[in-house]
């Protein structure tokens, strides 16, 4: 599924903090959508996801999934399409889960509400479950029980469960370990190979998203200043604000104190 | 010189540092300390900084044992030694100006004017990079950035000869880390400053460190020289944090160990700490623990460290 958006404002009260021309992600593509604190890249994220308005700010413009128009649905509409065609993933992967219901518990409820029948509801969970690498003995568990790593790639699961064709990440590794970003970096790269899913990868991590995403688009103060091919953006940037960006990553190698 | 010697810190009948020594030289001089949430690595600075009390072994400022000192003796070290957290808010008062921040740790570790007091802030301002005027702000009205340079000011405001940095710049916008990485490494020559630098990323250590300490699970699997180690780890848990940094315009690193699939960590018995997860575990690591020894300029536990310091760096993608 594609999704693209067109003329996006979004801002609170009289202040508008974003300002999109266009922002596409493809069918099949990964897309970076890179910024700093405050450019208002998650704002945006939650505005695709149909959450921005219950974050108290206002949303103009267009925003579209196979053509289908999404800033104009109400909230029963809104309930069908998350999960079912688009899933957000966050950067605190544990407390994005409902930490009152067990994990099995979580993928039961959100699958019948998307129609399946209890017993398809648990097989679908364990299926989803070995399919980022997890043992269904966690769906016992409550989230508060699970590491990091293993919260995230929940989320992930539960997405696939529902089979989720876009999915929006939210700087989804940035509270990880490094071993364990690679872990989901990987995972990511699967789903969409095998399963063709559709990735909004916001992040502030230029480096991840080199070797994440096939395109990149910079934010900054709200606007997409740069965007085109990660590689050729990365390697010879042209907008002011990415050359500091790309300057300012510390890498190995580069210094010995 | 700061010498931790099998330092010991459990929470109830947790272990989450096991036995570690580790010597931070005089400055100018930094010592990174790495490992993955839960290794420990902010344990230790506590324990440093008496925080939480250790369980076990000793910490030697100057070869005075800090862990028991009182009196005059505790109030050398909190002078010579002070802590530079992640959250600068955890340090700032919200409603307290920043000069009178910076001053009140002063005034607290002697007697200053208030004129003296006044005066040092706006030196120390100066020297993080800071105006003046600064000093009358409230911490909201700077950007996190300049709260973390208050941090630091309000640490050296007591002249410390050594720094425990907890990941001090890992809340910050790329841009603003690395004007506040200039900082630390600019006030280090200046001050001659020692520091124990604790953070997840291997460049920032690179950096800023002559060695390294790599934590696991509350042990030290290795520890050495910044560059040797980064080159050629020894052991299979530094390797795999090697591995695993992503780097820009290169492909993204394989996992290089296996995943946590099952959820708890094994508990760790008399074997390896490493041994449930290491792609080269033996059925001796499961029964012997490993201990620290010397091999090519660094201190390495693990029973294969002269197989792995040969293998290259990156793994073969599967």
């Amino acid at each position: 599924m594609s999704l693209i958006v067109r003329d996006l404002r979004i801002g609170f009260g009289d202040r508008t903090v974003v300002d999109i021309d266009v922002l596409e992600v493809g069918d099949g593509a990964i897309v970076g959508l890179v910024g700093e604190s405050g450019s208002g890249k998650s704002i945006t994220s939650l505005a695709i996801i149909g959450l921005a308005r219950s974050a108290g700010a206002w949303v103009e413009g267009s925003i579209e999934l196979d053509g289908r128009e999404l800033t104009t649905l109400d909230e029963s509409q809104w309930r069908e399409l998350r999960g079912d065609r688009i899933a957000m993933i966050f950067q605190s992967p544990v407390s994005s889960l409902n930490p009152v219901f067990r994990v099995g518990d979580l993928f039961v409820r959100a699958l019948r509400l998307h129609g399946a029948t209890k017993a398809e509801a648990r097989d679908r969970a364990a299926r989803a479950m070995r399919e980022v690498v997890l043992s269904p003995d966690l769906l016992r568990r409550y989230p508060h029980q699970l590491s990091g790593g293993q919260a995230q790639r929940v989320a992930i699961a539960m997405a696939v469960a529902l089979r989720a064709r876009v999915l929006l990440a939210d700087e989804p590794t940035s509270a990880l370990d490094v071993t364990v970003q690679a872990e989901i970096l990987e995972l990511i790269q699967r789903m969409r190979r095998e399963e063709g899913i559709s990735v909004l990868f916001v992040s502030h991590d230029l480096a991840v998203v080199s070797g994440l995403c096939d395109r990149v688009a910079i934010m900054q103060d709200g606007q997409i200043v740069e965007s085109g091919a990660t590689g050729p953006t990365l390697r010879a940037p042209a907008h002011p604000y990415t050359q500091r960006l790309v300057a300012a990553i510390p890498r190995l190698g580069s210094a010995h104190a | 010189m700061l010498e931790l010697r099998e330092l010991t810190v459990r929470y109830g009948a947790e272990t989450a540092v096991d036995a570690v020594s580790l010597t931070i030289p005089d400055g100018p001089f930094g010592v990174g300390l790495v490992g993955e949430s839960g290794s420990g690595k902010t344990t230790i600075a506590r324990a440093i900084m008496r925080l939480v009390a250790a369980s076990g072994g000793s910490v030697l400022h100057d070869g005075e044992d800090v862990l028991r000192a009182r009196g005059g003796a505790l109030r050398a070290y909190r002078h010579a030694v002070q802590i530079v957290f992640q959250d600068p808010d955890l340090t700032l008062d919200p409603r307290m100006r920043i000069g009178t921040a910076i001053a009140e740790g002063m005034r607290a570790h002697g007697r200053v004017s208030r004129e003296a007091a006044a005066a040092r802030v706006s030196t120390l301002l100066g020297e993080v990079g800071l105006e003046p005027e600064h000093a009358g702000r409230l911490p909201h009205q700077l950007s996190g950035g300049q709260r973390q340079r208050v941090a630091i000011a309000r640490a050296l405001a007591v002249e410390p000869r050594m720094l425990v940095l907890d990941e001090p710049t890992s809340a910050l916008d790329v841009t603003v880390q690395a004007r506040v990485l200039e900082l630390i490494a600019a006030l280090r020559q200046q001050r001659s400053l020692s520091y124990l630098l604790i953070s997840h990323n291997l460049a920032v250590v690179e950096q800023l460190c002559e060695q390294v300490a790599v934590l696991y699970r509350g042990h030290l699997v290795e520890v050495g020289p910044t560059a040797e180690l980064l080159d050629r780890p020894a052991h299979p848990y530094t390797r795999a944090l090697r591995a695993a940094v992503p780097e820009l315009d290169e492909a993204l690193p394989a996992p290089a160990i296996r995943p946590d699939a099952t959820a708890d960590a094994a508990p760790v018995t008399d074997g390896c700490p490493f041994a449930d997860r290491c792609p080269m575990v033996l059925d001796r690591c499961r029964d012997e623990r490993p201990e620290l020894r010397e091999l090519e300029g660094r201190r390495v536990a693990c029973h294969r460290a002269e197989e792995a310091i040969e293998l290259p760096l990156e793994p073969p993608r599967g």
